[in-house]
């Protein structure tokens, strides 16, 4: 039987793997991947509870975390893009333009 | 006669001709042709307006004009209430104006004249400048006796004290007469000043300036024997207005030095008309001074005291015009002493004579320096008679109507004086008396020096040398003593001390130049000087002309003790001196306030209403006794200066203090020097010092604190404004070397501290709580 326990432990267990992810990896891409990962682990968590608590609103809640996050993806990308015509490079050590 | 208005614009057209295009472009001959012409269309004119108003009934004799409103109506507080104050430019020909008229015009005309050929020496611009100042002379002489309210009438008043100023100053480049204009303005300043302060008075009382409002609202009131009421505050101020402008005690002290103006400014201004303003201001008063019986006693005593003092000045004078000048300020004394003891028409009697014969003295002294090339001394003249007869004889006659030798004017009109001052109080006639047998003395010591004895003036050219020029080293130093505060005393030595008498006055003036001309030098345009000479026509013919008014000037005032029906210009005059009938009130102006309830003349006391208290045989008497004292003063002065002349040089001896006291005129002007001139200069330099030490000190002290304060100001400024900003700008300095570490710019770093952070609250949240 899968309980919120276990949607909770597996919700949880993602969100570490993409925080990881946003904080050691240098490819921006990965990082950006490991964003999407929490964003999932939120909706899992969201849809558990609409479901354990028979309540709809999570899972309307969640399809607008997926609209939010294509939105993002595709500003994202297009940042990315945009640095790497100018630097040639998708390193996120090097993006530190705003440094002094 | 509507037309009274142009009597006084007639002369005024000529001022303004005169100045503003004679000065710059007129001939000689063009600017007197002018003045003289206006001065006669204003006499004829006078003359017609006076002849319709003798047609007129005695009771209704007066005209009346205004010409339009000068103040327009404003509310003012009066006495009683608000009143409104509206002044008019209005005229008023009444019997006394028709008087005065008739003396300014014909004896201004008369002095026009004499004057074209006085001052024919004088550079162009300067003789139509001369003729300017006299036409606005006339003008506003014309103007203050016919004002029928106090406000045109002191327009009058200030506008002759300023032409007097002009004319006195018209030798201006030469200090002394620079200064006795000055002198004569300041003083008549004074006077000024308390009539401004009666004329205020007159509207805070009567809610009205109009003269015959304010007589008829006057005669309501009753008289105040006892006590010192607001009708004799108001007379007193105006009679210190007349002292001022009739030379009298204490300020006569201008008149004297007036005389370094010409001498048919002299004559004209100084002898005949604007000094006797004052005596027709009182007489045009008259029904206030009634009211005020207090201050007519004060009147009479200065006057008589004025008339003393001056005769015994004159006594002992030896400049011919200062004789005259102190002359004209003992019969002024004489007017107002008449003034005085309520005999009004007695005074505007000896007003109108004494302007006939005191103007012909004027200019018969003024042809006699004329003659003696602008020598004034008279110990430098002598047997004058033989070079200059018309002069001696009109100069003579001139002599005896002053003296008081009947039957000419001067005889009628000091005896009428005489005569009331007799009936209101002995003490003041006794001081008369006295004065007259003075006046009689110094006038005849005049003549004697000048036209009798021996020559004792300069030599001139044409072989008379023999007279020669005997300069007494004596008499030398006692000119010198005299004319010690009065330069112009220093002509008096002559030609040959000409060229001192330049240098004394700064740089010397170039014969022909336009300083050239002032008095001392009158007559010297031509060339060397031919001696004593009997002055042209123009001169003789107005000095003949007045002789023959001092002739018979006096035969209107005969009085009823010798012949007939009694003295016709009092009768004449009197509707001046009370309160206006009803039927000339009604053609008044608007005014103020209309309390002007036709009085009946029974309660205004009218000290001379025709019957005279004395009998006829004393009056005969006291006639008898002034002719005796006049030939006692002729007999004395014609033997000491003329049959033993050392007879008066032994009296100057033996009374030396006397004379030396008399000389230099009782010490007046060096009294008023140590007291008011210097009590100025004094208070002003005090003033100053005050101003220096404690208003500066104050403006300086607190510049000092400013500047003290703001001094702290400033330190405190730096060290804990400024200190205070720079140390928060230091500490967040330093401190941002270390937090400006944390700033990596890398994203990664941040999204670290963040999870830290989170780690934190969330780990406090949970365990600490």
């Amino acid at each position: 039987m899968i309980t919120p326990t276990h949607y909770m432990l597996l919700s949880a267990a993602l969100f570490m793997i993409g925080v990881i992810g946003v904080v050691v990896r240098r490819n921006i891409i990965i990082i950006f991947m490991s964003i999407e990962l929490i964003l999932n682990a939120v909706n899992i968590n969201l849809i558990a509870f609409s479901n354990q608590l028979h309540n709809a609103t999570g899972q309307v809640f969640a399809v607008f975390v997926i609209a939010v996050a294509a939105a993002e993806a595709a500003v994202g990308l297009g940042i990315i893009l945009a640095f790497y015509r100018n630097k040639e490079t998708i390193n996120i050590d090097e993006m530190n333009l705003m440094r002094s | 006669m509507k037309y009274i208005w142009l009597i006084p614009l007639l002369p005024g057209i000529g001022a303004a001709i005169n100045g503003l295009v004679g000065i710059r472009s007129f001939s000689r001959r063009l600017a007197g042709l002018v003045a003289c012409a206006m001065m006669t269309a204003a006499l004829v004119l006078s003359a017609v307006a006076f002849y319709q108003l003798l047609q007129l009934a005695p009771e209704s004799r007066a005209f009346d004009a205004v010409v339009g409103t000068w103040i327009p109506r404003i509310p003012l507080e009066t006495r009683g209430g608000v009143g409104l104050l509206q002044v008019d430019w209005g005229f008023r020909l009444d019997p006394l104006s028709g008087m005065m008229i008739l003396v300014v015009t014909g004896i201004g005309t008369l002095i026009h004249v004499y004057s074209t050929a006085y001052m024919a020496d004088e550079p162009r611009g300067g003789v139509a400048r001369f003729f300017c100042y006299l036409n606005l002379f006339c003008f506003f002489m014309l103007m203050l006796v016919l004002g029928n309210n106090f406000l045109v009438m002191f327009v009058g008043w200030e506008g002759v004290g300023l032409c007097s100023y002009l004319l006195i100053g018209y030798w201006y480049e030469k200090q002394s007469a620079s200064d006795a204009g000055k002198k004569a303005f300041i003083t008549n300043r004074v006077g000024d000043w308390g009539f401004v302060l009666g004329v205020f008075l007159i509207y805070y009382t009567f809610g009205t300036l109009n003269f015959r409002d304010v007589q008829n609202a006057a005669s309501a009131m009753p008289i105040e024997t006892a006590h010192f009421g607001v009708l004799s505050f108001i007379c007193l101020f105006l009679f210190v207005g007349a002292t001022g402008k009739s030379a009298q005690i204490p300020l006569y002290v201008w008149l004297p030095d007036a005389m370094e103006g010409p001498t048919p400014v002299s004559a004209l201004i100084h002898a005949a008309t604007m000094v006797t303003a004052g005596v027709y201001m009182l007489g045009r008063n008259a029904v206030l001074f009634t009211h005020a019986p207090q201050v007519m006693t004060i009147v009479a005593i200065v006057g008589v005291l004025t008339a003393l003092m001056a005769a015994s000045i004159g006594l002992v004078q030896y400049d011919i015009k200062r004789v005259l000048a102190y002359s004209t300020v003992s019969q002024l004394g004489y007017m107002f002493t008449a003034m005085g003891v309520g005999a009004f028409s007695a005074g505007a009697f000896h007003l109108m004579t004494h302007a006939f014969f005191k103007a012909l003295l004027f200019l018969g002294s003024g042809s006699v320096i004329h003659a003696m090339a602008g020598e004034q001394d008279m110990r430098r003249m002598g047997n004058l008679r033989k070079y200059m007869p018309v002069t001696y004889a009109t100069m003579f006659i001139g002599t005896l109507a002053i003296a008081g030798i009947p039957p000419l004017s001067g005889f009628f009109s000091k005896d009428e004086i005489l005569a009331k001052a007799f009936e209101h109080n002995r003490a003041i006639w006794v001081i008369a008396a006295i004065t007259a047998l003075m006046t009689a003395f110094y006038m005849f010591r005049l003549i004697s020096m000048t036209f009798f004895g021996a020559y004792r003036g300069p030599a001139w050219d044409t072989g008379h040398g023999a007279h020669g020029a005997a300069s007494h080293p004596k008499d030398v130093k006692l000119a010198a003593v005299h004319g010690a505060p009065h330069p112009a005393d220093a002509h008096a030595h002559g030609q040959a001390r000409k060229a001192d008498h330049e240098v004394a006055h700064g740089p010397a003036e170039p014969h022909g130049g336009p300083g050239a001309a002032h008095d001392a030098h009158a007559g010297h345009g031509h060339g060397p000087w031919h001696g004593p000479h009997e002055s042209p026509t123009a001169m003789t013919f107005p000095l003949m002309a007045l002789a023959i008014g001092a002739i018979v000037a006096g035969f209107i005032g005969i009085p009823a003790a010798l012949f007939g029906n009694g003295s016709t210009i009092e009768k004449f005059l009197e509707p001046s001196f009370t309160a206006t009938h009803a039927s000339i009130a009604e053609s008044g102006l608007p005014n103020a306030d209309s309390r002007t309830p036709d009085n009946p003349q029974t309660e205004i006391h009218n000290p001379e209403s025709g019957e005279s208290h004395l009998s006829r045989g004393a009056e005969l008497g006291l006639m008898a006794f002034s002719v005796a004292l006049a030939a006692i003063g002729i007999f004395a002065a014609l033997k000491f200066y003329v049959w033993s002349p050392e007879i008066s040089e032994e009296l100057a001896q033996r009374w030396s203090g006397a004379h030396r006291v008399l000389s230099n005129k009782y010490y007046v002007d060096e009294l008023y020097q140590a007291t008011v001139i210097n009590g100025t200069f004094g208070g002003g330099r005090s003033l100053w010092t005050f101003d220096r030490r404690v208003v500066d000190g104050v403006v300086n002290g607190s510049g000092w604190v400013t500047i003290v304060t703001s001094w702290f100001s400033g330190v405190t400024d730096r060290a804990v404004v400024d200190g205070l900003v720079n140390t928060v700008g230091r500490s967040v300095r330093e401190s941002s070397f270390v937090f400006r570490r944390l700033q990596t710019g890398l994203v990664q770093n941040y999204a670290v501290l963040m999870l830290l952070g989170i780690f934190v609250f969330v780990s406090v949240y949970l365990f600490v709580r």
